[in-house]
């Protein structure tokens, strides 16, 4: 026997409030919180009436606008800047192919990326090495991304490739950049000559590439139960992470000589290089103990139990895990390191902010004109650092998938 | 030795085991004989040694004195030992430690391919087969954290079995569970006792006990106070320790 019930009324969630509703309850509770809100209304107002108006008349953008090359790569050989373009376009290929696997990771990145190309593209000034060729290649790279978008479509193309493929291009552009003698293909452009936003972030990627094993490995060896290795560790560790990174950066750039043999010249880049990694290496090792020490034991027991090994038990089962609940932190160890590069200015490496201060020194003219140069070099730092700090959030909520 | 002879030598002797931790003693003498096939029960006060006693049987825990032999095979520090008793071991635990970041499927599959070294699609063909068998293939693809306790319990002996091991270690399995979750995890159990398994189970679910064990030992301050089969140890219990644990678990 069937009998028809009427069906019970369906409650949705209650309406949302609107826009008044919103900020009566939110902005004009009581009559301090309304004056509150008008008073710092007329505030923020008027600050960005005062900095758009500052941007637009007031403010002499030449010692920008004259000298994007050298914000990008300082003085490196303006003949051999194709070689940079190659570099940059293997990226965008690559960054392509990522677009499509990891979409939300990726999207402030690509944005970030592309947007590179169409404001050089569109750089409102006229500069000789940016000639209208020049201009068009740039704006091809937005087409290369795409290229690579469609092309990860293919099942050959899998996120294992991509990763592989991401860091042999890093190991590739470096040759390409520097050059080899290997059979007298390309020539050396010593590093010298390497400035500007290139340098940044050949500091920044490569610290973070090489940090991010080593502290790991720091972490892993705090832990140890062997007694020589946790002691080696662990006092290395506290020493780093009691010293100013400039002074690190001093101690390889002027002492480690010293020490070095005759006859072997460490080039100043890469004294920097290892100095911002050991630095960035100590505190990451700190973060990835945490989060060892946040996995339970338990996990341990039963990958024993059925007979993994130590070093299947590390790597399967205990770092996954760790790692995954230190991202933020680790990240926010990485968005330091890059706004630390501008330390190697202190030793003669001549990244962003150093390339800034030499423009200004250039010319008498350009004296007094600090908030333009400085203003925009911060806003280049702040883009990119907004970029990894976004790119985290959506990995952890990616990777967060199944956790209770 | 003759195959038979093999066969009936006990697959699970531990002689006279003593457990320090510091200067406390946790196991002041246990010996144990399990055959192969047999289903036997530990129980016991809090505090009593059981977990103690079963981590020794696969190194979880390291004994001090005393004789342990599983499969033939003496529990030493020798290092290849240890492997070979934990491939032929499974254990159960009461907080079900399953692998949070892998799906239900790598669970069950990590250890044959890292440990057993099987293929990939051979390990994956067995898995579905048990988590068939503990009656949760469905929930493959899912993680630990989206499957109820008593889903969680069944996938860590799924996870157990698919070493293929000779003996199964419990202990309490179903006490971090919820009472309508108990019964299907004590079900799956019942089922790999009935199919010949060697199992050691410490649990205090008296049913179980009644139905499946070959024999039970009350355990109390690190000593086996009292043995014998689920029939003498509920109907005829010697001692009077054994007498209170027993009308105190039963009342509850
Ligand atoms: N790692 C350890 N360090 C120090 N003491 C321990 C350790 N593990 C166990 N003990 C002690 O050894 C004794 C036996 O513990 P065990 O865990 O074997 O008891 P149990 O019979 O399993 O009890 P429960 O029913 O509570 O699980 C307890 O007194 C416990 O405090
Ligand atoms: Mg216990």
């Amino acid at each position: 026997m069937t009998t028809v019930t009427e069906s019970p009324k369906i409650m949705r969630p209650p309406e949302p409030p609107g826009f008044k509703t919103w900020v009566r309850k939110n902005l004009f509770n009581s009559w301090f919180n309304g004056l509150l809100t008008i008073v710092l209304l007329v505030l923020i107002v008027w600050a960005v009436y005062s900095l758009v108006r500052w941007i637009f008349t007031a403010a002499d953008w030449e010692p920008v606008l004259k000298f994007p090359i050298l914000y990008l790569v300082g003085q490196y050989p303006r003949g051999q800047l194709w070689r940079v373009g190659l570099v940059l376009s293997i990226y965008s290929l690559l960054i392509g192919f990522s677009w499509r696997k990891w979409g939300g990771v990726m999207r402030v990145l690509v944005l970030t990326y592309a947007g590179f190309f169409v404001v050089l593209a569109f750089w409102p000034a006229n500069i000789p090495i940016l000639t209208t060729g020049i201009r068009a290649a740039l704006l091809a790279n937005l087409g290369i991304i795409a290229i690579g978008y469609l092309l990860s479509g293919f099942s050959k193309i899998t996120p294992r490739l991509i990763l592989i493929s991401w860091l042999f291009s890093l190991f590739l552009s470096l040759i390409l950049l520097r050059g080899t003698s290997f059979l007298g293909l390309l020539d050396i452009v010593p590093t010298n000559l390497w400035g500007g936003l290139f340098v940044t972030l050949f500091l920044a990627i490569g610290g973070i590439t090489l940090s991010f094993p080593f502290g790991v490995m720091l972490a892993l060896g705090r832990r140890s139960s062997l007694p020589i290795i946790r002691v080696i560790c662990t006092i290395f560790i506290e020493t780093i992470r009691g010293v100013p990174l400039i002074s690190i950066l001093f101690l390889f750039s002027l002492i480690l000589p010293l020490f070095l043999p005759t006859g072997i010249r460490l080039d100043r880049l890469i004294r920097a290089l290892f100095g911002m990694t050991i630095f960035s290496a100590a505190y990451t090792a700190e973060n990835v103990r945490g989060g060892l020490a946040a996995v339970p034991y338990g996990q341990t027991e039963a990958a024993k139990a059925l007979g993994h090994s130590n070093f299947q038990i590390i790597a399967l089962i205990v770092l996954p895990q760790a790692l995954r609940a230190v991202i933020p932190p680790i990240v926010g160890q990485f968005i330091s390191l890059f706004k630390d590069t501008t330390l190697a200015s202190g030793v003669a490496v001549l990244e962003l902010l150093a390339v800034g201060r030499s423009v200004l020194n250039s010319e008498p003219a350009y004296i007094g004109l600090q908030m333009e140069v400085y203003g925009f070099i911060a806003v280049v730092f702040w883009i990119l650092s907004y970029m990894m700090s976004h790119a985290s959030r959506r990995l952890e909520s990616v990777l967060g998938v199944g956790e209770r | 030795m003759s195959e038979q002879a093999a066969d009936q030598l006990p697959i699970i002797i531990a002689h006279d085991v003593h457990k320090w931790f510091g200067d406390f003693q946790a196991l002041k003498g246990i010996t144990m004989e399990v055959h192969k096939g047999e289903v036997v029960v530990i129980f016991g006060p809090s505090g009593s040694g059981k977990s103690t006693f079963i981590r020794t049987l696969n190194r979880l825990e390291e004994h001090h004195q005393g004789q342990i032999i599983v499969d033939g095979i003496e529990l030493s520090h020798d290092v290849r030992n240890i492997e070979k008793i934990r491939m032929e071991t499974g254990m159960v635990f009461q907080q079900f430690n399953l692998f949070p970041h892998l799906t239900v499927l790598s669970n069950v599959t990590l250890a044959p391919i890292w440990v057993r070294k099987w293929k990939k699609q051979d390990a994956e063909e067995l898995a579905m087969q048990i988590l068939e068998r503990v009656g949760i293939p469905e929930q493959a693809h899912k993680y630990p954290g989206q499957l109820s306790g008593g889903q969680q319990q069944r996938v860590a002996i799924a996870r157990a079995l698919a070493m293929q091991p000779k003996i199964m270690l419990f202990d309490e399995p179903t006490s971090a569970l919820d009472p309508e979750m108990i019964k299907e995890v004590l079900d799956v159990m019942i089922e790999l006792a009935q199919s010949g398994m060697t199992m050691v189970v410490v649990t205090h679910e008296m049913g179980f006990a009644r139905g499946v064990a070959d024999r039970m030992y009350f355990f109390d301050d690190g000593l086996i106070v009292e043995s014998g089969t689920p029939h003498d140890i509920f109907n005829n219990p010697q001692e009077d320790r054994t007498k209170l644990f027993l009308s105190q678990i039963i009342k509850q």
